[in-house]
């Protein structure tokens, strides 16, 4: 720690803070400033209990509702769909999660809190890095329901706790980087709202427009093209592997490489845009 | 630091003429005993030898210039805030006071003009600025998501302190803005003036050797505008330099040293709140007599001692007296003893700020709203 305070009994002397004063902020303050805005993330969470209902209920609602309702028409009971939903499900909430993130930067930068942080001599990616390190958080927990609600249903993946829970970690890092969009939209957009209702244009087509509740091979040719090269898609199907058959498949691959593509691509674009706000 | 520069604890104390007690930590630094705001009962140290030997200005803006789209909010301001001093830039709405004050706390970007702050030049050094700087503004801006300590905790991690510090300074902080019983209550509870104090303090915890505070009575009530009044003369005593924004003129006579007018983005006058006030007019002779009965008595004696008119109320039995020169009072009083009237109260007063602002700028003060022209001028 260096000399941000000047302890004593003194009183207060310029001249002296102005030689003591750092020039930039180290990677290693960035990392610490980083964590102390997650912890701040996490405080609000807890506080605001209703952030989690998204991510608690969706799972559980929206797996029960669609193994009842798909299952018979589908796989022709609701045991045989939950191998081929459960990790539909996983993306979707997943996604519905990664979302919130964009809307909830918005908001904070609206708020007076955000112009302390900027006048605070700290880096300027640590409020938009924090909250979306407190978000692994939420992806946890949204695919751990997921998978322990399917569990109740009656689902007993085939790949075991392993492939369970490389799908999860999978799912998780795939809604962290697909929150990169999210968050560029939230530093572009000009009001909450506006963010989430952008961000819902992107998700429906995106979640519903893949292989997520349906088999490909039912949809018209032209719709097929688009859900096979969805990056959902490739997250589904790697998941159903990982979870059902301890399978590493090259969906795998395509699916870390998407990610890839879209953290190159929006990371850079939303700190540029979000540093004009700071 | 504490050890180096140790011996320089007889500044303050010398100053208050308050004892300081020694060796508790972090809490004594403010020179303040435990318990409620007490740091407000702290006098003046005064003089810019408390800080540096005001070898270098705390501000000096050449030229300021910020302009959104064809509107010049700042247009060429100049100002020079010496080290140790309570500086008020005072104006009506939107005459860019706030805008002013954001830029050379680099939130906003200075369009021309240069800025530095305790010699160092505000653009090319952002980070060293925040470092100087505590910005407090016109909207609390303390996270109210979180309790008062959560929030002290939060901006001391930020900046760096170790946790067992920072831990302490939130209950120093606290303490002295008699925030305590509401520590651990959410910030949506809190009234419009525990914010304001929650957010000063929140500027306080790194002691930083400038501060800026951006309208900090603005909507609160005559008590609570009192209290951070006291709070904020007692910051000065502590060695800091502060520059304040109001709209309120008697805000700026109570507390600045030294005030710039501000008006359209311009400086239009600047000095001492007395110097302003005799720049624009003279004195008035107030008195109160014993017998409302004597009011015709003392107008004419008046009349007789100065040649001019007073203003009569006689059913209070009150004459104001103009006068070119404040010492012709004396002469009003000898004359009106030798006339035998008697007087309950006497006092000479000078122009009010306002009639100082409505002579500089040729239109009157409105205190009444926000500052209007900040929502356009943070617009993106």
């Amino acid at each position: 720690m260096s000399t941000t305070i000047a302890p004593g009994r003194e009183a207060v002397r310029a001249a002296d803070r102005v030689t003591a004063a750092r020039r930039r902020v180290s990677i290693g303050e960035t990392i610490a400033q980083t964590l102390t805005m997650a912890w701040r993330a996490v405080k609000k969470m807890r506080r605001n209990p209703e952030q989690f209902f998204d991510v608690a209920l969706q799972p559980i609602l929206f797996t029960a509702m669609f193994a009842y309702i798909f299952g018979g028409a589908i796989a022709g009971d609701v045991e045989s769909y939950l191998p081929l939903m459960i990790p539909g499900i996983l993306a979707q909430t997943v996604l519905t999660t990664c979302m919130v993130t964009g809307t909830q930067l918005r908001e904070d930068m609206e708020k007076g809190v955000f112009d302390r942080f900027k006048s605070l001599p700290i880096a300027r990616i640590a409020p938009l890095a924090g909250p979306m390190v407190a978000d692994l958080l939420r992806y946890t927990i949204a695919a751990t329901l997921t998978f322990g609600m399917g569990l109740v249903m009656g689902y007993r993946p085939g790949g075991g706790a392993g492939g369970v829970l490389a799908a999860i970690l999978l799912a998780i890092f795939t809604g962290w980087s697909l929150a990169w969009i999210f968050t560029w939209i939230g530093t572009i957009a000009r009001s909450a709202q506006a963010v989430q209702g952008i961000s819902m244009m992107i998700l429906f087509p995106l979640t519903f427009l893949s292989n997520a509740f349906v088999p490909v091979d039912t949809l018209p040719d032209w719709l097929a093209a688009f859900v096979r090269i969805n990056p959902v898609s490739h997250l589904v199907t790697a998941a159903r592997d990982l979870a059902n058959s301890a399978l590493v498949s090259s969906e795998v691959a395509w699916t870390l490489l998407a990610c890839v593509v879209v953290i190159v691509i929006f990371a850079p674009l939303s700190v540029r845009s979000y540093k004009r706000h700071m | 630091m504490r050890e180096a520069l140790g011996g320089k604890a007889f500044v303050r104390a010398e100053g208050t003429g308050r004892s300081v007690k020694p060796g508790r930590g972090w809490g004594e630094t403010r020179g303040v005993d435990s318990g409620g705001m007490s740091i407000t009962e702290l006098g003046r140290t005064g003089g810019s030898s408390v800080l540096d030997g005001g070898i270098e200005p705390a501000v000096r803006a050449q030229g300021l210039v910020k302009a959104f789209g064809e509107h010049r909010a700042v247009d060429g301001i100049d100002l020079e805030v010496r080290p140790g001093e309570i500086f008020g830039v005072l104006g009506p709405n939107g005459a860019g006071k706030t805008t002013t004050l954001r830029m050379l706390a680099t939130l906003l970007k200075i369009d021309a003009g240069r800025a530095e702050i305790f010699g160092v030049d505000v653009a090319g050094n952002p980070h060293v600025i925040r470092q100087l700087v505590g910005v407090t503004g016109q909207y609390a801006s303390v996270d109210e998501h979180l309790t008062a300590r959560e929030n002290l905790w939060l901006f001391s991690r930020l900046q760096g302190i170790a946790a067992p510090r920072a831990r302490r300074i939130a209950t120093e902080l606290l303490g002295q803005f008699g925030l305590e019983e509401a520590a651990d209550k959410p910030i949506a509870q809190f009234s419009g003036g525990m914010r304001r104090r929650l957010d000063l303090a929140a500027s306080l915890i790194t002691r930083p050797p400038l501060i800026f505070l951006d309208e900090p009575t603005t909507g609160l009530d005559p008590r609570t505008r009192g209290q951070m009044w006291d709070t904020i003369r007692g910051l000065v005593a502590d060695g800091c330099t502060l520059l304040l924004t109001t709209q309120y003129l008697d805000e700026a006579d109570q507390l600045a040293d030294r005030v710039a007018v501000i008006d359209h983005g311009r400086k239009v006058a600047e000095g001492t709140p007395d110097e302003l006030k005799t720049a624009v007019g003279n004195s008035t002779l107030q008195l109160l007599l014993a017998e409302p009965d004597e009011v015709p008595v003392a107008a004419e004696v008046v009349r007789r001692v100065l040649g001019s008119e007073p203003v009569l109320s006689p059913e209070q039995g009150r004459l104001n007296v103009p006068l070119d020169q404040a010492d012709l009072a004396a002469d009003v009083l000898i004359a009106l003893r030798t006339a035998g009237v008697s007087i309950s109260s006497v006092s000479v007063a000078k122009p009010s700020l306002d009639e100082v602002f409505l002579a500089l700028t040729g239109h009157e003060t409105d205190a009444s709203g926000k500052d209007g022209g900040n929502g356009t001028e943070e617009s993106r």
